[in-house]
């Protein structure tokens, strides 16, 4: 009888774990918090650099998953233990699960801009988050001030929720800055005639043909970049938002009354606390889980027969995820051989 | 009636009255002028009576330690109040004898020694059994002490002080003193007979294998030395709050208090302190952030010896948790702000560019304040029942924003405060409002105690209260439960605790806090401390948020801007401002009743069920 894997969290890394697991002939069972599969890339429009639809990916991921595998959907790990060789793991409906081996692929959870009260999020008629655009993007609706009309002037503003002391993020999220440039092309693309700021401590420019996006929004698209962070925005009768910023660069303040402000919001770590009690995995001061080794260990937890993939050891790209949960699926087939 | 023995008593007595005197007499005229007058006036009046009442209340049976802990107080008692009877009965005892002469007040210490079976006297059986059962009182006392130091946790202690060199000597000595007042009357009870119940026993016992004609001097003279040694020993440890605390309280009931800058009554205030330690066990930076040099005992301590840090001086929240604490009633805050002051002198202050908005004429100024700037939903509400209560205002800092000044104030830079604070009165006495009202304790709090206005100033839970009070505002009661958290500065540092609750009474319904009122923990985001690690404010959050959120409350709501900021970043339940609730559930009158809750963003259950569920699943 072939071995069992339990994978929890179905997105990016879950699936693509899982196909591979599959193709190395292991029985596969997926637990899912929510209604369906494929995770946060869901909320994706378009993928930063290629601007490849999220969709693409998405069914890319759906057809290496093996026609065997076990999809349990609206379901919670409410208990896990590791017995002898086996893990444990009961759901909140009632079921149990035995598997020689789990890979917790659970990913991260989204900043909450309420908790960035001054940038006025759900106060404020016209603050926005940059996965709300997204989802105006995806649903294809027109890109609107709260009273219906077409915006002149929009502000993205960088680090929400990221390399910020005082909301207890002092890391940097990684995919918020370039996220930040498509975005402001992608708004350029639909409004021309629309002015885009983006207001950044740092640009991020990491990894292949991120810079090649920055240069292409400066010189296609004159969107303009700031140094600075905002320090406060305050809404005006008409309902736009005027923005107090130190432009850095210049070394003045500025302030500047936007119709529209998007907030880059930046990744935060899960719900570990049941790994963290039951499987006694260690998180780091970013509460992302910690693996048993940064460089040969990277999908290892130190608990025997309990693996990572994506986002749940610390903000990654997709394309990260993916490399990852490979190397997960085969951490996990080399130590159920032995 | 002499023996050379005596002297090292004597001698450490005759240097203790000659230094205490000395002592008191300075710190008396460093007081300043105005604080003389008011000793010198209060001196023979009722005040005095108050002052005798507290001394014996306080200095003696530890009235205050008592309601920390009865063990505790129990220790304090019996040494002090023990050793003063003993004191007293041994005069009484010698007089007696002595046919009411007094003699050098070495005879009644050491009576025994003297007078080892002084059967001649007439109450003398009374008297032996009456010393055994004070020295019994105070060994207890002693006892307690020595335990004390193994296991500060049984006397109500989780951490005990540490302590100076002066401390070891004199503590050691005291440690001492009546053990062997207990082996020297013992050997000579052995010796000589005499002795009631205590000494008597442990006389004869003693006698049976130890000679006790030769070993008694030895012990009265390390009696002897133990006590000298611990009066030369007190005026430089702690044991000097045993006096100064009686000058203390004469001084406190004279009406003098601490000023801006140091006066002598500070120093009686150091000197008063008996490093008991009950304010590191009050301190959330020990409790909860693992900080544990910086607490009011080694701050009261540096100053008095000089050894002050700077860093440590600013490692403070300035919560005021310990002031409430303190079994001695030290103004301990203001001592740190002294200090605070001192170390900051200033920098040259540069305001010319702050300009203040141009005053518009109303009834009613409203100030918001820096961190209600960071926390829009707070001041939105705030205009938002303002108008909907018809109230004529004036909003002052909504585009061109001006600090109080706290912040400054509390870094020490009372100068530079005083400068941005006049550019604020200006302002707002050219609006001829009858009243200013802000939703910030931090603001209230100086625009109350330092700026001097001629127009009264609320918070806003007064000001909302008010209205309620005078049926000019209704708030409909909605059904969730709510704790409500104490702003340091609108609490302890204002007094307000009623006002808040009584409207949001009207509200919701609110549940009680384990700490709650005066007792009521800080939320770590004081403005107060700039020294402490973000983790280390973290912790401090995270253990406050966790201790009022126990009886599972929907919400938690206090009614501070910082307060609400420094709890939002750790609360699994959503955090309010007072404002918000009101503005949530305010009700003008019946008829445009539907039109205000139209308006106003209603903190239904259902909504806040969704708010939550959102929390862990992020959308």
């Amino acid at each position: 009888m072939s071995k069992k894997v339990l994978i929890i969290g179905a997105g990016v890394a879950g699936l693509e774990a899982s196909g591979v697991l599959s193709k190395l002939g292991y029985n596969v069972t997926i637990v899912e918090e929510s209604d369906r599969i494929g995770g946060k890339l869901n909320r994706w429009s378009h993928l930063f650099p290629s601007r490849r639809p999220a969709s693409e990916v998405l069914e890319h991921l759906q057809l290496n998953l093996d026609p065997n595998t076990v999809i349990i959907t609206n379901s919670k790990i409410t208990d896990i233990a590791v017995k002898d060789t086996s893990i444990e793991a009961s759901l909140n409906t009632g079921k149990h699960i035995d598997a020689d081996a789990v890979l917790i692929s659970t990913g991260f959870e989204l900043f909450d801009a309420k908790k960035k009260e001054e940038y006025g999020y759900q106060i404020y008629e016209n603050v926005i988050t940059s996965a709300d655009l997204e989802k105006i993007f995806k649903e294809g609706k027109e890109l609107t001030t709260s009273k219906g009309k077409a915006p002149k002037r929009i502000g993205i503003i960088h680090c929400v929720g990221s390399r910020d002391e005082k909301v207890g993020n002092t890391y940097c999220s990684k995919v918020c800055c370039v996220t930040g440039v498509k975005q402001a092309i992608e708004i350029k693309e639909h409004l021309s005639s629309c002015e885009v700021f983006n207001f950044y401590m740092d640009l991020r420019m990491y990894d292949r043909h991120f810079e090649d996006l920055y240069q292409e929004a400066q010189v296609k698209h004159h969107v303009q970049f700031i140094r600075g962070r905002l320090s406060e925005a305050f809404e005006n009768p008409d309902g736009t938002v005027m923005v107090k910023v130190e432009d850095t660069l210049l070394g003045k303040p500025m302030k500047m009354n936007l119709d529209l402000v998007v907030l880059l919001v930046g990744m935060t770590a899960g719900n570990n606390s049941l790994f963290k009690k039951q499987l006694r995995l260690e998180t780091g001061t970013d509460k992302f889980l910690v693996p048993a080794d940064e460089h040969f260990k990277s999908v290892s937890s130190k608990q025997k027969g309990v693996f990572f993939a994506g986002a749940c050891t610390g903000p990654k790209t997709i394309e990260n995820t993916i490399t990852e949960a490979r190397a997960a699926a085969l951490e996990i087939a080399g130590y159920l051989k032995n | 009636m002499f023996d050379w023995f005596v002297l090292p008593f004597t001698l450490g007595l005759v240097f203790l009255l000659g230094f205490i005197a000395w002592k008191f007499t300075s710190w008396i005229k460093s007081l300043t002028q105005e604080d003389q007058e008011k000793l010198v006036k209060s001196l023979a009046t009722r005040k005095t009576l108050v002052s005798i009442r507290e001394i014996i209340s306080e200095s003696l049976l530890h009235r205050k330690i008592f309601k920390t802990n009865r063990m505790l107080g129990y220790m304090h008692m019996s040494l002090a109040f023990g050793w003063l009877l003993l004191i007293l009965a041994g005069n009484l005892e010698s007089r007696i004898f002595n046919h009411g002469e007094m003699g050098p007040p070495y005879v009644p210490i050491f009576f025994r020694f003297f007078h080892p079976n002084p059967e001649i006297f007439r109450f003398h059986q009374e008297f032996s059994f009456l010393m055994d059962l004070l020295l019994v009182f105070v060994l207890s006392g002693v006892a307690l002490a020595y335990y004390k130091r193994l296991n500060s946790k049984f006397l109500g202690l989780k951490k005990t002080t540490k302590h100076v060199m002066g401390d070891r000597i004199a503590l050691t000595a005291l440690w001492f003193i009546f053990p062997l007042r207990l082996l020297a009357e013992s050997f000579s009870s052995g010796a000589f007979g005499g002795g009631s119940f205590l000494t008597s026993t442990t006389g004869s016992f003693l006698n049976s294998f130890l000679p006790s004609e030769i070993l008694y001097y030895p012990f009265w003279l390390a009696y002897s030395s133990a006590l000298g040694m611990f009066f030369v020993a007190l005026p430089f440890s702690r044991y000097m709050h045993i006096p100064t605390e009686t000058l203390l309280i004469v001084l406190r009931n004279a009406g003098i208090k601490e000023q801006k800058s140091h006066t002598g009554f500070t120093d009686v205030e150091l000197n008063s302190c008996s490093r008991c330690g009950i304010c590191i066990d009050s301190c959330q930076l020990s409790s909860a952030a693992a900080i544990n040099n910086v607490q009011s005992v080694y701050q009261l301590r540096d100053i008095r010896y000089n050894t002050v840090d700077q860093d440590r001086s600013l490692n403070c929240l300035m919560c005021g948790r310990c002031d409430q604490a303190c079994p001695v009633g030290i103004d301990i805050a203001a001592i740190r702000q002294i200090k605070r002051n001192e170390l900051n002198p200033g920098m040259k202050e540069e305001y010319s560019y702050v300009h203040p908005a141009k005053a518009q004429q109303a009834d009613v100024v409203y100030f918001a304040g820096c961190m209600s700037h960071l926390t829009p939903s707070i001041k939105h509400s705030v205009v938002q029942s303002f108008k909907k209560g018809g109230i004529n205002f004036w909003f002052m800092d909504e585009t061109e924003s001006i600090c109080c000044g706290r912040p400054l104030l509390l870094a020490g830079k009372s100068e530079e405060a005083k400068a941005l604070m006049q550019k604020n009165k200006t302002a707002i006495e050219q609006s001829h409002a009858k009243a200013l009202v802000t939703n910030c304790p931090i603001c209230y709090k100086m625009f109350k105690n330092e700026y001097g206005l001629d127009i009264p100033v609320y918070h806003h839970s007064q000001y909302f209260a008010g209205l309620i009070e005078n049926n000019l505002m209704q708030l409909e009661k909605q059904n969730i439960t709510a704790v409500y958290h104490d702003p340091c500065e609108l609490g302890r540092g204002s007094n307000v605790y009623k006002e808040p609750r009584k409207v949001l009474n009207q509200a919701l319904t609110l549940i009680s806090a384990e700490e709650e009122g005066e007792k009521s923990l800080c939320c770590g985001g004081s403005l107060g401390n700039t020294t402490i690690s973000t983790e280390q404010r973290n912790k401090i959050t995270q253990d406050a948020c966790d201790t009022l959120l126990k009886q599972n409350p929907d919400v938690l709501i206090t009614s501070c801007p910082l307060c609400k900021k420094t709890f939002q970043k750790v609360s699994d339940v959503p955090v309010y401002d007072l404002a918000e609730i009101v503005n949530g559930a305010i009700v003008i009158n019946t008829k445009n009743k539907s039109k205000a809750n139209q308006n106003s963003k209603i903190i239904k259950k259902e909504l806040l069920e969704e708010e939550i569920s959102n929390q862990t699943y992020p959308d």
